[in-house]
């Protein structure tokens, strides 16, 4: 298998690897650079459980290459918190309980926050469209829509 | 002080759970999220037949591969301990493939890349065997069999040999209570299979020295079964064996057994190399988890006052390719929610060319309860009866002889009945194509094999070790529970959950049984710490022990020498523990009984649009007998959780077998689980009736949710749209075929 070398930002940092071309960047994240915040659930674009921004576009990250990442900026939820400060999300998420396993976490949160960059303000039916992609088999979804919306509130909050 | 009077100061709050931050940064390490130096990657070849008899295994090519280090068959393993043959036979084919997917071979090589492709180089030579995947068509004389020889006495006779088991419950003359009706209904329900659907697929890591001694990394609901489970499989001491669980991300069942486990310390043992193995998405779907599908007649008599005189179900279950007990509990709480005087149910185990059934969240009683649930519903309409009012008329109390025989203590279905009919839920107006259905649940819950240790730190903070894998926020609920008995705060409390080699045998996080056993154990730890700080100090102050009393966190003297000592809290007993006989621990290990049975009643509003037959559900409510909540937020959790997986077996979860009887839908896309806009908000009431058994109060809260929304969508939908259904999971064009026949 041919190897490409990638140059890429993730998480605001330049990164340089080498991937087999044929490598998601999923495997490219959780297997090469040992980011594994970012979960495999189905690796077919259905669960969200490996959702990424690609140049602020949320993506599933199974279903892009490694090397597309090339000159691009990818943003995952290990870059969320800042440093020690969690993203409002992120500390929502913890107050309404919106997790029970965990493991569809990452994909919701960096899902969620793609949301509210384009969209600070959504009705209950818009953040459960834009969720609809990402699965979530523990929680029935309830405090998942409860904390964005609390979260999006807050965020007006801060930038009023 | 009983646990209803008693006045809680960290129970009852809402305290974020140890593992949250880790959860919401991407730090938890999950089952995939583990490598070792020099690991190989493992991958199984599975079968394409539904039942086949493999003739040879060709490995020579796969074996050839640069960078392929192992290739196992089933011939390498050893001959099982006694009780994990099927385990074994499940985990790696023998003679027969029994089901679509069914492992056949496995190897280890140093790429995922080139271990995928050495699967493709191994050549299975079948002679394929007629198969049957269907329920109603297994129990026929003339079925293909599954296995000759299994079929235990009690069967009755003018089945196949694929119904193996059979059992019976109940009590009365059913025949007199049906006399005795003014109505009697009689139906044939349905339900398809269902996947549990965790989001995390299995994934595994092990090692094994020349020793033969083996270390796993795992994601699972139970590692000391799965210790049990593998040394069984490869006829190995299960001291030799260490295993520790990741977190895990989902099981609701699924993950209370062995299917990759076993496999991947063959692989180990045989190439001498740390292995990790991850499942796909369609191996999860087509070798691991399903439920049974099932066919149920019911027949259930009522009065005109509403009273049940009688209620018979005979409920046959598809268990998959080995034999199970899953339908003794459908068997059991079919009708337990009710005080009957004559009730009679049987359960009939049925083996098929599927997948081997796991443990799915009440296992056995969401079909059963669906079938129940819709006679009565039924009959309700057919007397012109309120449904709520006669599940209050029937409704089972403590003192109350259950359908399964034992006689219930204390619980909550009155109050939840109670609870439900004031809900404004229950008197909210419905729109055109709207139906509001009821049901109640139930389910036993479980304690079982458990040990805690619960250790003061030398700086008085307080760690806790435990045996259960924490899906839901245990670790959290188990702190509160020793920080309220200990009398300090939640933080200076750290639950672990530990490897099988620090502690005495657990059974798996399964049969809602970790908040009760776990906790209860972790209590009585914490009074065993009390209990010896009492006796120490007793022995420092040269006091009688009875006259040391531990209370709001501090030992206190109250004998009549009070005044000449001063309280010491738990951080001043640390300090000085080492010079009163070294460190003080607690530890609890019990076979915990009095787990306490739980009810829930759920409302559901569906709208089913009269073109299409496309169902939605505009509301719903759950109202369950917790007991006692510990934290509320992950009762509801579970409530909620539990509910939309009932309501996704009720609308559009099924497995789809073709005629050659492999899984038609391997995937999410097509196996469709409920989606956050397929939803409204999941509404909860948590009704409080202690559990005798527990310091607390604590009753189970996990499974019960499951149960009562089959019925509850099933009740909503047939009232919305005019014609009863009973055949799940409710699709449109079921339901509009339904709606279109006269």
């Amino acid at each position: 298998m041919s190897h490409s070398h990638v140059s890429t930002t993730i998480n605001g940092q330049a990164v340089q690897y080498a991937c087999p071309t044929d490598a998601s960047l999923l495997e490219v994240l959780r297997d090469q650079l040992g980011m594994t915040g970012t979960k495999e659930g189905c690796g077919s674009g259905d669960c969200g459980a490996c959702s990424v921004s690609l140049d602020g576009r949320l993506v599933c990250s199974c279903l892009v290459l490694g090397v597309e990442a090339q000159g691009r900026t990818v943003d995952t939820i290990e870059g969320m918190a800042d440093k020690n400060k969690l993203h409002t999300l992120q500390t929502k998420f913890l107050e309404h309980a919106a997790l029970q396993c965990g493991i569809c976490t990452p994909g919701v949160l960096v899902a969620a926050r793609s949301l509210l960059e384009k969209n600070p303000d959504p009705t209950e039916q818009e953040v459960r469209y834009w969720l609809a992609g990402n699965l979530c088999r523990c929680t029935g979804y309830d405090k998942i829509i409860r904390a964005v919306l609390e979260a999006a509130k807050t965020m007006r909050e801060e930038q009023a | 002080m009983s646990a209803q009077t008693k006045q809680f100061k960290v129970i009852g709050q809402r305290l974020q759970r140890p593992d949250g931050i880790d959860k919401v940064t991407g730090r938890a390490r999950y089952g995939a999220d583990i490598d070792a130096a020099g690991m190989l990657h493992g991958k199984i070849l599975r079968s394409p037949h539904a039942h086949a008899r493999i003739l040879s295994i060709d490995t020579s090519a796969a074996e050839q591969l640069n960078g392929v280090m192992a290739v196992i068959t089933r011939a390498d393993f050893p001959t099982p301990h006694k009780g994990f043959e099927d385990v074994q036979d499940n985990c790696m084919a023998g003679d027969r493939v029994l089901y679509d997917g069914h492992a056949v071979a496995a190897v280890a090589a140093t790429s995922k890349h080139i271990a995928k492709q050495a699967i493709k180089l191994i050549k299975v030579q079948y002679q394929v065997l007629p198969h049957v995947t269907d329920v109603e068509q297994a129990i026929q004389p003339d079925a293909p069999v599954v296995h000759s020889g299994l079929v235990s006495r009690r069967v009755p006779k003018g089945f196949s040999e694929n119904v193996v088991r059979y059992s019976s419950f109940g009590h009365g003359n059913i025949e007199t209570g049906f006399k005795a009706a003014d109505a009697v209904l009689e139906r044939t329900y349905k339900t398809e299979a269902t996947h549990q659907g965790y989001i995390e697929p299995h994934a595994c890591m092990a090692s094994m020295g020349l020793d033969n001694r083996a270390d796993m990394w795992v994601c699972t609901q139970g590692h000391f079964w799965i210790r049990n489970m593998c040394a069984g499989v490869m006829a190995m001491e299960s001291a030799s064996l260490r295993v520790t669980a990741s977190e895990i991300g989902g099981g609701f069942g699924g993950k209370t057994t062995v299917f990759i486990e076993p496999v991947v310390l063959a692989l180990a043992k045989k190439s001498g190399r740390a292995v990790k193995m991850v499942m796909t998405r369609e191996e999860v779907l087509r070798a691991t988890g399903p439920t049974v599908s099932t066919m149920m007649h019911v027949k259930v008599g009522m009065n005109k006052a509403g009273r049940i005189t009688a209620a018979y179900a005979k409920l046959f279950y598809q268990a998959g390719a080995y034999k199970q007990a899953t339908v003794d509990f459908g068997a059991m709480p079919a009708f337990a929610p009710y005080a009957l005087e004559n009730v009679k149910t049987e359960g009939l185990d049925v083996i098929t060319n599927r997948p081997r059934t796991a443990s799915y969240r009440a296992p056995g009683a969401p079909p059963a309860c669906f079938a129940a649930e819709s006679a009565i519903d039924e009959l309700c309409q057919e007397l012109g009866l309120d449904p709520m009012e006669v599940r209050l008329i029937n409704a089972a109390k403590g003192g109350t002889k259950s359908s399964y025989g034992p006689t219930f203590e204390d619980h909550g279905l009155i109050q939840c009945l109670e609870a439900a009919k004031a809900h404004p839920h229950w008197q909210a107006p419905l729109e055109i194509n709207q139906g509001r259905g009821l049901a109640a649940g139930f389910w036993f819950n479980f304690g079982g094999e458990t040990c805690v240790s619960v250790f003061l730190n030398n700086d008085g903070s307080v760690t806790v070790t435990e045996g259960n894998p924490d899906i839901g926020g245990s670790r959290a609920s188990i702190s509160m529970m020793v920080a309220e008995e200990l009398g300090i705060p939640y933080e200076q409390v750290r639950t672990t959950v530990t490897d099988t080699g620090s502690l005495g045998p657990n059974e798996p996080t399964h049969g809602s049984r970790v908040t009760f056993a776990v906790g209860l154990a972790a209590i009585k730890s914490a009074r065993a710490i009390i209990d010896e700080i009492r006796a120490r100090l007793a022995r420092m102050w040269e006091v009688d022990v009875t006259d040391v009393v531990w209370q709001d966190g501090a030992a206190h003297y109250t004998g009549n020498k009070a005044g000449t000592f001063e309280p010491l809290d738990l951080r001043q007993v640390a300090d000085i523990a080492n010079n009163l006989g070294g460190p003080i621990a607690g530890h609890h290990e019990a076979n915990a009984e009095g787990a306490g049975v739980s009810f829930g009643v759920h409302i559901a509003d569906t709208e089913v649009d009269p073109e299409t037959g496309f169902t939605s559900v505009k509301r719903y409510t759950v109202i369950q007998d917790a007991g006692k909540a510990i934290q509320p937020d992950y009762v509801e959790g579970q409530l909620q959780g539990g509910a939309v997986q009932g309501i996704g077996w009720a609308l559009n979860e099924e497995y789809v077998y073709g005629e050659d009887g492999c899984l038609q839908n391997t995937g999410f896309l097509d196996y469709r689980i409920p989606v956050a806009s397929d939803l409204p908000m999941i509404d909860t009431v948590i009704v409080e009736v202690p559990n005798p058994g527990h310091p607390f109060g604590v009753r189970g809260v996990g499974e019960t949710p499951i149960v009562p929304p089959l019925a509850a969508i099933a009740n909503a939908v047939s009232r919305a749209c005019g014609k009863r259904q009973v055949d799940l999971p409710m699709s449109p064009p079921k339901v509009l075929a339904s709606m279109q026949k006269a």
